[in-house]
């Protein structure tokens, strides 16, 4: 300002001044302004619709499900598949215990080797070609419809051809059962550990490492001992989504050839043998439920009953993750 | 990636390479993450050859004047492709025709008009949107969207391509929101001062300067969102109108399969996929187009991703 003032005398600063407010004047009335307003109101009510189909969403699902949940929620829980909605004994424990399995096949196989990848690619993998593939094959991977994954698991586990040394997968896993349906999954999510995974490795800054390297420990330790402590967060959050995700997949079940009907069998929530029998899962209860309200009215309320209870964990799952990341972003800026 | 490499050197008293147990482990640690980190080949491998092993019997033994024909009938010998590939355009036509205005009207507000505590409520809601299993969504399609949207515009209140079509539109409007709305906040703030500065009002600055800066990421969510539209399963399973079969339809009011869909439903109801002849192999060759088409979709967007990338 100081230098204006010596640059310019009275009388061209006042015509500059004259002109900018003149400018501004003409500008600002009529028809620009009113479009310009327009445009803001057309583009919050893009977003708002957005946000009513979620409420609407909620709201009819929460309603069609009230009944059911207020009247009879613990045998609700601990009841079975049937074959009609007017049933005492209908409810969604199958389901929960199959579900329940799913996360753990999760837990045990997609986490430790998708976070184990993420770290080979962020701290050890050489810059070239192969890992450049590597990396472009797994945002590819991220992106393959799930009924392919289930053609997939339906072509190795329950069919068990002659895949090199995996033929004896269908022994193990026992065809159409729980463990396939788990491992496949663990495939299905394992792109999307890696990928949020890497993301989070690569927030470290590199005095951390260089100080660690500086103090004698070898790599290993530098990632043990800082990188991963340092990470932990943003990889809990790409576990947890990864994790709600793969509760709330249904295609790939429907593929390996989920019970749909009855399930003789009711398994406690730790009984292992089970891991190798005919199974179900929430998603696949709904979509059954989902399509027999054609014929009894009834089963749309267990349906979405059912969804309440499937949204209550996979909500609290993604919220739980979501919040902790913003925790995390906001005390390290 | 700063990494330390002392070579022993005969100049020195100590040898500096470290105890052999202190190497031997370093190696098997190196050697297990590299072994995870080849799993994702093994996957992709996997997927291709089961694909292909099995669609190759199909392409070989099937008879191609029932891949042409007049509906999907697997169990009857009849695989027309066409009715399936035109009901996935449908869908994902109308889904796209949702999501795209919606989410990108969410990314702008968000990126161009929110306060900072505005967007701190509202992020976190798409996202909740975002984390919404698509059987619900399914569920919400045939339940709600059909009887009371899809039979005021003429349509019936029971599950067609045009309901399951709104359905993957309201799945995918996140996916186009966060993709469009990163890469709008990727463009530098100097773009919106200099625009500003010149005088130009916020509409022109969104539309001559910001959006034109960011097309390529935009272009990405797109093919993104549609990728995900023509793979996504339960939504047009549940809401598609059809069971099993589908003659051909190119009307959006009718029920008819997707792709996907007809895969769902070759292989529920019954205890594995069963049928005459060729229908398990149909499955795979469907899946092998899907695959293929879906893929492609892919890598045009990470392509324009990686231009986003590039210039910032």
């Amino acid at each position: 300002m100081a230098i204006f003032g010596r640059l310019l005398d009275r009388r061209t600063k006042d015509h500059i001044q004259k002109s900018v407010t003149q400018a501004l004047g003409t500008k600002r009335s009529g028809r620009s302004g009113i479009l310009d307003t327009l445009l803001r109101y057309i583009i919050i009510a893009l977003l708002f619709i957005s946000l009513i189909i979620l409420a609407v969403l909620i709201i009819d699902i929460a309603i069609d499900g009230f009944d059911v949940l207020s009247s009879r929620l613990g045998s609700f829980l601990s009841g079975t598949l049937r074959s009609r909605s007017v049933d005492e004994g209908i409810g969604i424990q199958q389901g929960l215990v199959g579900s329940f399995w799913i996360a753990v096949f999760v837990a045990v196989f997609a986490f430790p080797i998708g976070i184990a990848a993420a770290i080979y690619l962020e701290e050890y993998a050489p810059k070239n070609r192969l890992t450049k593939f590597i990396e472009l094959n797994i945002r590819n991977l991220a992106g393959v419809p799930s009924v392919v994954y289930g053609l997939l698991g339906l072509f190795i586990f329950v069919k068990g051809f002659d895949v090199f040394l995996l033929r004896n997968f269908k022994s193990l896993v026992g065809g159409s059962s729980l463990a396939a349906a788990g491992l496949t999954l663990s495939i299905l999510v394992l792109p999307i550990v890696i990928i949020t995974a890497q993301e989070a490795l690569k927030t470290i800054p590199s005095i951390i490492k260089e100080g660690a390297y500086g103090v004698g420990a070898t790599k290993w330790q530098v990632i043990r001992g800082q990188v991963l402590p340092y990470a932990a967060p943003g990889i809990l959050t790409g576990t947890l989504l990864s994790m709600s995700r793969a509760i709330g997949e249904a295609a790939p079940l429907i593929l390996l050839g989920a019970v749909t009907g009855r399930l003789g069998l009711k398994a406690g929530l730790f009984d292992f043998y089970q891991l190798q029998e005919r199974f179900t899962a929430m998603p696949i209860i709904i979509t059954n439920w989902t399509q027999k309200q054609g014929r009894d009215i009834g089963f749309g309320e267990n349906a979405a009953a059912a969804i309440v209870v499937l949204l209550f964990f996979v909500l609290l799952i993604n919220a739980t993750a979501i919040l902790l990341r913003n925790y995390f972003e906001k005390k390290r800026a | 990636m700063t990494t330390l490499e002392v070579k022993p050197s005969n100049d020195l008293s100590v040898d500096l390479t470290g105890k052999q147990s202190r190497r031997r482990k370093e190696l098997f640690v190196h050697i297990v993450l590299a072994a995870a980190g080849a799993v994702s080949l093994i996957i992709s491998i996997l997927i291709i050859w089961s694909l292909l092993k099995e669609a190759w019997t199909f392409i070989f033994n099937v008879e191609w004047a029932n891949v042409w024909s007049i509906g999907w009938f697997p169990r009857r010998g009849f695989y027309d492709v066409k009715t399936l590939i035109v009901a996935t355009f449908i869908t994902t036509g109308i889904a796209m025709a949702i999501a795209t205005p919606l989410g990108l009207g969410a990314a702008i507000y968000l990126s161009e008009y929110a306060s900072k505590r505005f967007r701190a409520i509202v992020k976190p809601i798409l996202e909740i949107l975002a984390g919404v299993p698509s059987v619900v969504i399914g569920f919400f399609a045939l339940s709600w969207v059909a009887p009371q949207i899809v039979s005021r515009i003429g349509g019936s209140d029971g599950g067609s391509l045009m309901a399951a079509g709104i359905g993957v539109g309201i799945l995918t409007i996140p996916l186009v929101a966060s993709i469009s709305e990163d890469s709008m906040r990727a463009d530098p703030d100097s773009l919106r001062e200099a625009s500003s500065g010149l005088g130009a009002r916020k509409r022109h600055t969104i539309f001559s300067v910001i959006i034109p800066a960011s097309i390529s990421g935009l272009v990405a969510s797109f093919i993104v969102a549609t990728s995900r539209a023509i793979g996504e399963t339960m939504v047009v399973f549940l809401a598609g109108g059809a069971a099993d079969t589908a003659i051909f339809t190119s009307s959006a009011y009718d029920g008819s399969l997707t792709m996907t869909a007809a895969m769902a439903s070759l292989s529920s109801g019954t205890d594995s996929v069963v049928g005459e002849g060729l229908t398990f192999q149909s499955l795979f060759f469907v899946g092998l187009i899907l695959f293929a088409l879906t893929l492609v979709l892919n890598m045009i967007a990470t392509r324009f991703v990686n231009k986003v990338r590039e210039r910032y």
